[in-house]
């Protein structure tokens, strides 16, 4: 990580043999690393800031320009009630980033306590090891649904929007998150920090909270980094089936479905909130490769 | 621990999964503040209607004798009455069913055959400009969302181009959009796994020796390197066959496509909950069906892997 952080300064080595230098700091500078965290900042800034950086109100409607293509004044273009559409996008940016990290948050504290839990009492001689089998019992059920089939089920229990997308989404990934730190746990249970915690009588609240916790943080958190992509993703199919938030609150879900009767006669209304799903994702994405190489995690891109 | 044991224990893990899931459906239904009989009838109806319809429904019944009723008409092969068209819910998915694996397999057949051409040039030309371009388009299709690169590609073929229908079921000039669409995503994996594995089977022993006793490279990469790639590209498409499952709820929509993706759609909106329990239902048989299925193949594929190992 240190050399991503510390870039060389571009004047070294100049002097010796200056074009090559410049070279070596320019493609340094355009490494898909270095390209993708200013997207990422990016993709994250403009949405937070989206309040700031819009001069339209998102769900202002302004029947004196209905339907307009993209201009200097509406960059995106208008929708069929006139509103702006860049700004509905940056909108919709803030609201799909929030879901899925309030989501991504919330699968990873229910995965922290499962998988805890469940590896520290896994094949223990002792009367806790159903535990361990009972929620790798749920954990299975659970991978054994096609994700989207039961984000929908569970989100027509709820009333539509943004909470219920929420619950939708950790209620499924919750079971990934479970599998990866009780794999986790049972490697750090067996180190000898633990051995020796136990021999001072250390209760297991002790041990689980304060040696095996910490260990497994970094991991959980590298599994959200690949995780998101694929929670904006379900975010945005939820709320493109109207489950997720309402209209006339925008969400880039929403914006294309309800602007799909448009494609022919004006598509940019589709094509926008598409693009913005897309390269969000696309980022993301590449974000999770490069966590998922260095710390050898298995699958995870989609589902 | 032989292959017949493997599909016993699946088929039971599947029985009580639909069980269970059933059980929790019912219980969480149950627990709702809404009635079905009033979200029939509106806000405004007549009190005797509410109680003459919700004794039609049976929905004031206790929950457990609910439940059982439901799981008796699982045992028949029925699934109750959709709410609003009071049509039979198994009768409606018998229909539907096969339009949906019909999409899925001819997504399937494309993102297989795609993605293997697309990861075997990317793979022998590892590093080059068309490597880096396929790559970075194969990410893309990974990050489209399929509802949006569906109404793309609806919008430039049919609606500027006019070469295939918008929209609607049918024949094979029905199919080609929605399958491509929903291949998209499993393409783009399948290209990236093939490089990958072309790229590993152009290092090993083996085909350094075919080279040097002057195998041509199409031989070397049509016969020895795709072989090695077969592998976990089957795994591939096969365990997204349950994405497509995923994918066909939003593909179908889109294109109009009468599979019980856009069957679940309908159901969702109107809040018609036999017929979404009913969906559910069948897409998890399918899904646990396939994967067990994915997992029966490795062993003719590979002998080196076993079926009961575990994952």
């Amino acid at each position: 990580m240190t050399n991503h952080m510390l870039p060389k300064p571009f004047w070294k080595g100049i002097r010796e043999a200056p074009l090559e230098a410049i070279r070596e700091t320019l493609s340094e500078a355009l490494s898909v690393k270095s390209a993708i965290t200013v997207l990422v900042a990016a993709i994250v800034l403009s949405s937070v800031f989206s309040a700031y950086l819009t001069p339209y109100d998102p769900t202002a409607i302004d029947l004196d320009s209905v339907k307009s293509g993209p201009s200097v004044k509406h960059p995106f273009g208008t929708d069929s009630k006139g509103r702006d559409i860049l700004s509905r996008v940056l909108y919709g940016g803030r609201l799909s980033l929030g879901v899925s990290l309030l989501a991504s948050i919330t699968s990873l504290v229910i995965g922290l306590s499962m998988g805890l839990t469940a590896g520290y009492f896994s094949s223990r001689p002792g009367k806790l090891a159903w535990v361990d089998t009972a929620i790798m019992a749920l954990v299975d059920l659970t991978l054994s649904f096609p994700s989207l089939l039961l984000s929908i089920g569970i989100s027509v229990l709820l009333p539509p929007g943004a909470l219920t997308v929420i619950v939708a989404i950790s209620l499924v990934g919750w079971a990934s998150f479970t599998r990866l730190i009780r794999g986790e746990v049972l490697k750090i249970r067996e180190a000898l920090y633990v051995y020796a915690a136990r021999s001072i009588g250390a209760t297991h609240y002790r041990i689980v909270v304060y040696h095996i916790l910490p260990q497994c943080l970094s991991i959980g958190k590298a599994m959200i980094g690949i995780k998101f992509g694929s929670y904006i993703l379900t975010e945005a199919s939820l709320s493109f089936l109207g489950l997720g938030p309402q209209p006339p609150s925008p969400s880039w879900g929403n914006m294309i479905s309800e602007n799909r009767a448009y494609i022919l006669t004006d598509p940019w209304m589709v094509i926008f909130p598409g693009l913005a799903i897309a390269v969000t994702i696309l980022a993301f994405n590449i974000v999770g490769d490069i966590y998922r190489q260095n710390y050898g995690i298995e699958g995870g891109m989609k589902g | 621990m032989s292959v017949a044991y493997f599909l016993l224990k699946k088929t039971l893990v599947l029985a009580l999964l639909l069980i269970g899931v059933t059980g929790l459906a019912f219980v969480v239904l149950k627990t709702l503040p809404g009635d079905p009989a009033t979200g029939l009838l509106g806000q405004h109806a007549e009190e005797s209607d509410v109680r003459r319809i919700s004794e039609e429904l049976g929905t004031k019944k206790p929950v457990l004798v609910q439940y059982a009723g439901y799981l008796r008409l699982l045992g028949k092969g029925e699934m109750g009455r959709s709410y609003y068209t009071k049509r039979r819910v198994a009768t409606e998915i018998g229909k539907k069913l096969p339009n949906t694996l019909r999409l899925a397999v001819a997504a399937s057949i494309v993102a297989a055959l795609a993605g293997i051409a697309v990861g075997l040039i990317c793979g022998f030309h590892a590093g080059a400009l068309p490597d880096k371009l396929l790559y970075v388009v194969s990410l893309a299709g990974l990050s489209m969302p399929v509802f949006w690169s569906g109404l793309l590609l609806m919008l430039f073929f049919s609606l500027k181009l006019h070469l295939l229908p918008p929209s609607g079921t049918g024949g094979i000039v029905f199919l080609i959009l929605p399958a491509i669409t929903l291949s998209l995503p499993t393409l783009s994996t399948v290209a990236r796994i093939t490089r990958a594995s072309v790229i590993e089977a152009m290092d090993m022993p083996f085909v350094r020796v075919l080279r040097a006793k002057g195998l041509r490279d199409n031989r070397i990469m049509f016969v020895h390197a795709l072989s090695n790639a077969l592998i976990p590209v089957v795994t591939i498409v096969g365990l997204d066959f349950g994405s497509f499952l995923n994918g066909a709820v939003l593909t179908e929509t889109i294109f109009g496509w009468d599979g019980i993706g856009r069957f679940i759609v309908e159901g969702v909106l109107k809040r018609d909950y036999p017929v979404i329990i009913g969906c559910i239902l069948t897409g998890t048989v399918i899904f646990v069906f396939i994967n067990a299925l994915v997992d029966v193949l490795y062993n003719f594929i590979d002998p080196r892997i076993r079926v009961t190992s575990g994952k």
